[in-house]
Parts: C-alpha cells; sequence; structure tokens
C-alpha cells in the first residue's frame, strides 16, 4: 500500500484536487477548427479538381460559414486567456515547438484567406440565400457589393483574388490541412496528461474534424447529388473513427498503468456512459445507420445525421478537454 | 553550471518552513504557494514506513512547459533555472498543463508563476529562501557541473529518486533515501 497526501494547503484555484484549467472555450474552439478545416479541405480539393459546378455548396457557400466559425473561435480563445492585454504577444514570435505559437499564425492566415474565398464568389451566395429562402440574410451581399462598390482598394482585392483563385486554393489548402492537424495534435503535445499522450489522438481529431465538415456540407446543401457523395464520405470517416477508437483504448490498456487508469475512465470510470453511448452511439454509430439506410432509399432528412454527427464531434472534444486533465501521472 | 537540488528525505520533518519562507521571500500571494509538502505512507500494518517530500518546480533538463509556451515567456536561464516572463505571458495555460508535476499556477493577476530556486538570492551567492530556512538542513543547492561540489557529492554518493521519471522530463531535484 501507498498513500501520498498534501501536507501543507495548495487549494490553488484550477489545480486542486487536479487540473482544470481548460474547459467549455477550448473545447469548443478545437470542434469549430476542425470544423473549418473540414470544410475548407473539401472546398479546395473540389474547386482544385474542377468540380466548383457539381459540387457547388462545398466550393462557393461553406467557406462562408468558416469565417464565422473561426472568428467564434478566437474569440472564445482570448475569452479563456488569463492575462489577456498581452495577447499580441503571441504575434511577437514564431515558435515552432509549441503547436499553439503555430496554431495562432495558421488561424491569422486561414481567417484572411477564407474571408476572401467566400467574398469571391457573392453573386452565389446571394443565390443560395434565395433558394434556401433566407431573404432576411440579404444584408450581408447587400453590404458587400456596397462596399465593393465604394471603397476602390476592397474592390481591388476581391478582383485580385477571383483572377488568382487556383493559386489562393493550394494556399488554402495547405493553411487547412495545418489547422485540421494543428487542432488535432493540439492536445497530445501535452505529454503530462496519460489520455492525451498517444499517437493516435491526433488522427482521431482529425478525422472527427473532417467527418464534422463534411455532415455540415451534407446538412446545407441544396444539391441532393453533393449531398449524397459527402453521406458516403461521412460514412467512410466515421468507420475510420471507430477504427482509431478500438485501437487508442486498445493501446491504453496494453500500456503502464497510468494510461491503463486513463482508459478506465471510459471502461467503468465518469465518462463511461457519455462517451459510449452520446458520443459514439448517437454521434457515429447511429448517423452511420441513418446515412446507409438514405442509401438505401429510405426517407431521412439529411439534417438528422449531419446534427448528431456535429453533435457528437462537439460531445468528444468536451469529454477528451474534461478526462484529458483528470488523467495525470501518480504524484 | 547546473542548479540542482538534493534533500535527504529521511531528515525532513514536514514542518513547512521551505513553504512559509518562500512565501514571505517572493511575495507569493495569499493562498498561492510555489513550493508544498506531500506525506506518503506505504507498507502493511504493522510495518508501516512515512517520509516527507518538500516539492516544487524541478527545474527540469527536458522541459515540456517551455516548449509548449507559445510566446516565449516560460524560459531557461543560465544554471537551467526554469523562469517565466510576466509581460510576455498572455495566460493561456499551456505550460500549466505540460508540467507532469503541477508546479505552476495563474498568479490573481494573470500570468503565471512558479518557483524561480529564488535566482534573485542565488545570483548573490546565497541559497533559496527554503534551503536556508530548513531546521534540520535537510535541502542542499549547488552546481552539478562541478564534481567537487557538496551536491555532486550526495548525489555520486547516496542513492536518490526524482518524481515521476516516466514523464520523461529529467527533474533536477533529487530526494536522498
Ligand atoms: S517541474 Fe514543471 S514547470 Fe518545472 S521545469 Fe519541470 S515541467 Fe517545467
Ligand atoms: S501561460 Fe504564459 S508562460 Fe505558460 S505557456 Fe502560456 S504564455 Fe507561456
Amino acid at each position: 500500500m501507498e498513500e501520498k497526501l498534501l501536507v501543507t494547503a495548495r487549494e490553488i484555484h484550477g489545480l486542486y484536487p487536479h487540473v482544470h484549467i481548460w474547459g467549455f472555450p477550448i473545447a469548443t474552439y478545437l470542434f469549430l477548427g476542425g470544423l473549418a478545416a473540414g470544410i475548407l479541405l473539401f472546398a479546395t480539393i473540389y474547386y482544385i479538381k474542377g468540380k466548383e459546378d457539381e459540387m457547388p455548396f462545398t466550393v462557393k457557400i461553406a467557406p462562408l460559414f468558416t469565417f464565422i466559425f473561426i472568428m467564434i473561435g478566437l474569440l472564445l480563445l482570448v475569452y479563456d486567456l488569463h492575462h489577456k492585454l498581452y495577447v499580441w504577444q503571441l504575434f511577437t514570435t514564431f515558435r515552432i515547438e509549441s503547436p499553439m505559437s503555430w496554431g495562432a499564425w495558421t488561424l491569422v492566415g486561414v481567417s484572411i484567406f477564407s474571408l476572401l474565398w467566400p467574398l469571391s464568389y457573392i453573386d452565389d451566395i446571394e443565390e443560395y440565400l434565395h433558394e434556401r429562402g433566407w431573404k432576411r440574410l440579404d444584408w450581408i451581399t447587400k453590404f458587400i457589393r456596397t462596399l465593393e462598390h465604394k471603397c476602390k482598394i476592397f474592390r481591388f482585392i476581391v478582383l485580385f483574388f477571383r483572377k488568382h483563385r487556383k493559386k489562393f486554393a493550394y494556399i488554402l489548402l495547405f493553411l487547412s490541412i495545418i489547422l485540421g492537424i494543428y487542432t488535432g495534435i493540439l492536445l497530445s503535445a501535452f505529454n503530462a496528461h496519460p489520455l492525451w499522450n498517444n499517437s493516435i489522438l491526433g488522427p482521431l481529431f482529425l478525422t472527427s474534424g473532417v467527418s464534422t465538415g463534411s455532415a455540415f456540407v451534407m446538412w446545407l446543401s441544396n444539391n441532393k447529388k453533393e449531398r449524397t457523395r459527402m453521406s458516403v464520405i461521412d460514412m467512410a470517416l466515421i468507420a475510420t473513427e471507430l477504427f482509431f477508437i478500438i485501437h487508442m483504448i486498445m493501446g491504453m490498456q496494453a500500456g503502464p498503468e497510468a494510461f491503463q487508469q486513463a482508459a478506465h475512465l471510459f471502461l467503468g470510470g465518469e465518462f463511461t456512459v457519455i462517451f459510449w453511448v452520446f458520443f459514439v452511439g448517437f454521434g457515429l454509430v447511429l448517423p452511420f445507420i441513418l446515412e446507409a439506410m438514405e442509401l438505401k432509399g429510405f426517407h431521412i432528412p439529411p439534417a438528422l445525421p449531419a446534427i448528431l454527427v456535429l453533435i457528437g464531434g462537439f460531445l468528444f472534444r468536451m469529454i477528451m478537454v474534461y478526462a484529458g486533465q483528470m488523467s495525470e501521472y501518480p504524484l | 553550471m547546473r542548479y540542482a537540488m538534493a534533500i535527504e528525505v529521511n531528515k525532513c520533518v514536514g514542518c513547512a518552513d521551505c513553504v512559509v519562507a518562500c512565501q514571505t521571500e517572493n511575495n507569493v500571494p495569499h493562498g498561492y504557494s510555489r513550493d508544498w509538502i506531500v506525506e506518503i505512507a506505504r507498507g502493511e500494518y504493522p510495518d508501516l514506513y512515512m517520509h516527507f517530500e518538500s516539492q516544487r518546480c524541478n527545474h527540469c533538463d527536458d522541459t515540456p512547459c517551455v516548449r509548449t509556451c507559445p510566446t516565449g515567456a516560460s524560459h531557461i536561464i543560465e544554471g537551467g533555472i526554469v523562469k517565466v516572463t510576466h509581460d510576455e505571458c498572455i495566460g493561456c495555460g499551456a505550460c500549466i498543463e505540460a508540467c507532469p508535476y503541477d508546479a505552476r499556477y495563474f498568479h490573481p493577476e494573470g500570468y503565471v508563476d512558479k518557483c524561480t530556486f529564488c535566482d534573485h538570492r542565488v545570483a548573490d551567492g546565497l541559497d533559496p529562501a527554503c534551503v536556508s530556512v530548513c531546521p534540520t538542513t535537510c535541502m542542499h543547492f549547488g552546481d552539478l557541473d562541478d564534481p567537487d561540489s557538496e551536491i555532486s557529492k550526495l548525489i555520486r554518493t547516496r542513492e536518490n529518486y526524482t518524481l515521476i521519471p516516466e514523464a520523461g522530463t529529467n527533474p533536477q531535484i533529487f530526494y536522498l533515501k
């Protein structure tokens, strides 16, 4: 038997009884970052492949949302800083070893391009809003048109982007891959938490991010073919995720004690139900079945599996952020 | 120069003088502490053993805290002392998550704070506050690069261990059995 006891009081907020300094904002940020990366990945790949008209929502409309997602994510991130006024310090240096540092720089790039991309498709966005009957959002396109009219520099930038869209597509593809990988490996950079300290977590996050991206397109696209294609892709991604999850938990089970304890959080411990029932069950398996049924010809509203996948992706990040901080080496 | 600490666990009585000395010397805000005492009991009744460990930042050789810091606020100075520049810290918490020893915390003003090995005292040739007040003289501070220093000899001659070696941080605080 060995028992360790803290003798002097150390009930410091966020440290006691275990490290708990990251929560909802970071989990949401990781979710939005992964989602944005997924959407942009599809948009740029299909654009580069010349499938702009086959996949109109994916290429032309969806990137509009990524800008909004990234802005919300950034706000949450800054909100979560404890020394907020010094946030500019992030941009005084670039530290290759710190995922947070290259994440900060990538976000700057992604947010600029994910704004310019939809701006160069303003006609299509207008058409889409009308098709969906979202007339109340007209002010967005009107505002951009006025801006284009009144501000020369703005018009020049948009035209320049439209003209060189292909080159920018490659840059944005590159940035979105980095964004996807970064939001994936961010947690696994923190070896102090055995649950995060494994090589599968990164690919798992990346797959899940891309899967939420495809679900998002499937949900909001007006084009039947596009929806079907995305749902097939999503099913493949979900299957991959399930494989990674089993692999990850078996790997932890086979590891030293601290890793077995981490696995126990999901195998009988306090995250068991939320992980298996709500994330794996309702967030992966059920949407997979629904998508398969839809392909077989059953009538299933595409929003249903899509929303399940999105909620599942968010839950997964919440679980990982919270459970990871509880998983520590015994002092 | 490689500063390190050696602590004789069987001499430590758990009086927490080191904790108070640090709080006073470094103006640690009320309710916070840069070092702390852990009591470790092991064995089965009636063969029970107990000892104390005075713990703090291990000023590791392989520093995950410095590696993950996005601004460079966490850095290493002469002698391997790990420090935080308050004006560069954005309070993201990456280093707190990265440290396996919970050695860092958010100062109420927002930046991250931790043990500095009392580098302001060390620069003047003094021992860190915790070492100098210990009533049982169970703590020793010195330069590991100097083979003739007291600490080098202690670590060479006495059986010792470090905390959570499996985390791979290569701690520089040695506990002498
Ligand atoms: S004990 Fe923690 S804070 Fe100190 S150097 Fe090691 S990892 Fe960094
Ligand atoms: S909290 Fe401060 S010292 Fe720690 S990693 Fe973030 S910026 Fe660096």
